[in-house]
């Protein structure tokens, strides 16, 4: 192999940083969501090798439903102020003023209020023309057809089907007021790449995607988080047990399940993700019945 | 299960593909396939889209309805359509895969023009019953056009055709004949039924005649090397980096993607089109100075001299000739809804430079069926034709047989934003 060639997570890492800097050069306002998981740390990671030595020249944006794993919270507030990240956390405090949860109102309606609606008054409030997201392609069919630079109108909605043809790395960010973009730097990127990647370069992640015991209710074929404080979350005739276990992906805790797992460190972890036979979506529950990935980003989820 | 080799995972090559065939050739299927047999599809995701619901296990491209697995919005499902390129990622232990899966029919001059931009290699599907259609010559045309440098041709449906080996002769015969035309010198012809999976992943035993390798060997071991380090060192500036932080107060970094050639700590560049010179004091990353950067790389250059360098500007070696200039005259793929006309105005993207142009003339519209060449003074969408632009400042570029970073650009409509040519300069 000649000495002028990069490996392919070397040419994915090239490839998202010209993405993340041609954002920068091209738009005002630019924000990063950041959602505390694994490829949050990975695209958080990205742009601070884009802009090196420089600091991170925009925000981080969380978008917090309140319901995040307390694992999350913790190692969002300490990574943040290690790598001197500029954090903005906004939620929607109307509707969890109410009382919004996933339980009585149904998975759609809260994740509508708490994340879609969150998301866009936050990049509403904030005047952003652009926003990063940490999605890849290979996550779920209607991302497969996703551009790097998404549009979006006035109401931050998605129209998969007058998207810009994307060409060669010659991106379009032209827009009119009102208008903003969607960025997917990482697109991609498959979720074995974001594994190896992390392990390459020591990336720090939430605790959480180590496998460890944990209480566990054992519902289906789901694992989900016991938590004491939430006692009420247990049905009739269940009762919490110990179980080795770990997450893949990480969401809202009433909505996210854990895997069996024995694997402890990084090691262990692209080992299982080399031999999975089951997609990491699979443990989030947004993502089951027909369309709704699709159907959430029309509206305007990231 | 045996022992990961974490050094070998750091070996694995990044391979850019582009598929293209036409209706009914089998795409789905040998798209099918490669995931399936590679395991680039996982098992909830082909459950999903099995075709008898009561099967607990799938275990072949045949036994799910791959056309579903592929088409990911609501409105292909519905209209059992493909709408948009997709792009899918699979890996074996030598390489990762991106393909980028163009539909066949509509359009398909603005999808294919897409997803073979970033492709180092196509895969073109013949059915081996129908042999060289007019559909492939266009299609073999199109990519012929955007410079592909790698063209495999997936002789489909062998399975319906007595896997006879005659009649992939002759079918070879006519490719290489037609690619000789158009320029396509690497060309590997392979016979195969995606729906048996014979010479896709597996030899088979059905065309011991055939001594090539099966598709996926192919995929494998195909050079990826392409000579970009060693082509004329092209930087375009996409980025000024002045920190002016207490730590930073005089940094000026230029940053950017390295379009071709290599750089050493010491070289003298030349900023084109101002042509003010310097010296490369350290290129600097996020994991350490280097002390040679080469294509492909993202970076920051710092110099020695405080000369003027802004987002637009490229840098070159110092002493290489090149002229900026105020003609350009390109292949163009029309993609926009309106037609582009004589006398018009855009703006073209051109690496990280944008400008407005004029359209000076059109030298000639190509008819995508006979290939000839005809006078025209518009190009309708999924039309292609040369045409010639003005450009509103002078510009230094390559040509995209030379260079495909730097020969080529996007037309952007001023008024509606959108994306509306895809140029390849001459």
């Amino acid at each position: 192999m000649s000495q002028h060639k990069l490996t392919q997570l070397k040419a994915l890492e090239a490839e998202s940083i010209q993405i993340i800097r041609e954002v920068v050069a091209q738009f005002r306002n630019p924000v990063m969501l950041y959602s505390v998981g694994k490829d949050s740390s990975v695209l958080v990671h990205l742009a601070r090798k884009a802009f090196y030595p420089a600091p991170l020249p925009f925000s981080l944006l969380h978008v917090d439903t309140g319901y995040k794993f307390k694992e999350m919270y913790e190692f969002r507030d300490a990574f943040c102020k290690e790598i001197g990240a500029d954090l903005i956390v906004r939620r929607n405090e109307d509707a969890i003023a109410k009382g919004m949860n996933p339980k009585e109102f149904g998975v759609a309606r809260c994740c509508g209020a708490l994340k879609t609606s969150g998301l866009l008054d936050a990049l509403e409030e904030g005047g952003y023309d652009a926003a990063f997201g940490g999605a890849r392609r290979d996550e779920e069919r209607s991302r497969a057809k996703e551009r790097v630079f998404s549009m979006r109108d006035e109401f931050g909605q998605w129209d998969p089907k007058n998207q810009r043809p994307e060409l060669w790395s010659l991106y379009n960010g032209r827009i009119h007021d009102g208008e903003s973009v969607r960025v997917f730097p990482i697109s991609n990127w498959t979720e074995m790449d974001i594994w190896s990647y992390i392990r390459d370069e020591g990336i720090p992640i939430v605790p959480l995607y180590f496998a460890k015991e944990r209480p566990m209710i054992e519902r289906g074929n789901m694992l989900i988080p016991y938590y004491e404080e939430n006692k009420d979350q247990l049905l009739e005739g269940e009762k919490p047990t110990m179980v080795m276990s770990r997450f893949r992906t990480l969401g809202c805790s009433p909505c996210t399940g854990a895997v069996r797992s024995d694997a402890t460190n990084m090691d262990e972890i692209v080992i299982e993700a080399a031999a999975a036979r089951r997609s990491e979506r699979e443990t989030r529950i947004i993502d089951h019945g027909s369309n709704s990935m699709e159907d959430k980003k029309k509206e305007g989820y990231f | 299960m045996s022992e990961f080799n974490f050094e070998l995972t750091k070996e694995i090559e990044l391979l850019r593909l582009v598929t293209v065939g036409s209706v009914d050739d089998g795409k789905s299927t040998l798209i099918g396939r490669l995931l399936v047999d590679t395991k680039g599809a996982f098992e909830d995701q082909l459950m999903a889209v099995r075709k008898k619901k009561g099967t607990r296990h799938v275990s072949s491209a045949a036994e799910v309805d791959l056309a579903m697995l592929t088409d990911g919005l609501s409105a292909e499902r519905e209209q059992g359509i493909t709408i948009d390129v997709a792009y899918r990622y699979f890996a074996t232990p030598k390489r990762k895969f991106i393909m980028a899966d163009c539909p066949g029919h509509e359009q398909y001059t603005r999808n294919m023009v897409t997803g073979s931009s970033t492709a180092n290699a196509a895969i073109i599907l013949v059915d081996a019953r129908h042999g060289v259609l007019p559909q492939t010559k266009r299609h073999t045309h199109i990519l012929g056009l955007l410079g592909m440098p790698h063209l495999i041709v997936a002789i489909n449906k062998m399975d319906l055709v007595d896997y006879d080996q005659a009649t992939f002769e002759n079918i070879r015969k006519d490719m290489e004949d037609y690619c000789a035309k158009q320029g396509i010198k690497d060309l590997i012809c392979i016979p195969m039924s995606a729906l048996t999976g014979d010479m896709v992943t597996v030899r088979g035993d059905k065309m011991d005649w055939y001594k090539g390798d099966t598709l996926l060997e192919t995929l494998e071991s195909m050079s990826v090397l392409d000579d970009l380090d060693k082509q004329s060192f092209r930087m375009p500036v996409q980025l000024v980096n002045r920190p002016q932080t207490a730590d930073l107060p005089d940094y000026r970094g230029f940053m950017g993607t390295i379009a071709s050639g290599t750089v050493k700590v010491g070289d003298a560049v030349m900023v084109v089109p101002s042509g003010k010179t310097s010296t490369v004091k350290d290129i600097v990353t996020f994991d350490g100075k280097l002390e040679e950067a080469f294509a492909l790389q993202s970076i920051t250059l710092t110099l020695n001299d405080e000369i003027d360098v802004s987002r637009g500007d490229m840098l070159i070696h110092d002493g290489e000739a090149v002229e900026a200039k105020k003609m350009l005259t390109a292949n163009v793929c029309w993609i926009g809804d309106e037609d582009l006309e004589n006398r018009n105005k855009y703006i073209i993207k051109h690496a990280c430079s944008e400008l407005k142009v004029l359209v000076d003339h059109i030298d000639y519209k190509t008819d995508i069926h006979t290939l000839n060449h005809e006078p025209s003074d518009r190009l309708a969408m999924n039309e292609i034709g040369q045409v010639t632009f003005k450009l509103q400042q002078a510009l230094v570029f390559d040509s995209y047989a030379d260079n495909r970073s730097t020969g080529s650009f996007i037309v952007i409509d001023s008024f509606t934003n959108n994306t509306v040519g895809a140029g390849m300069i001459v």
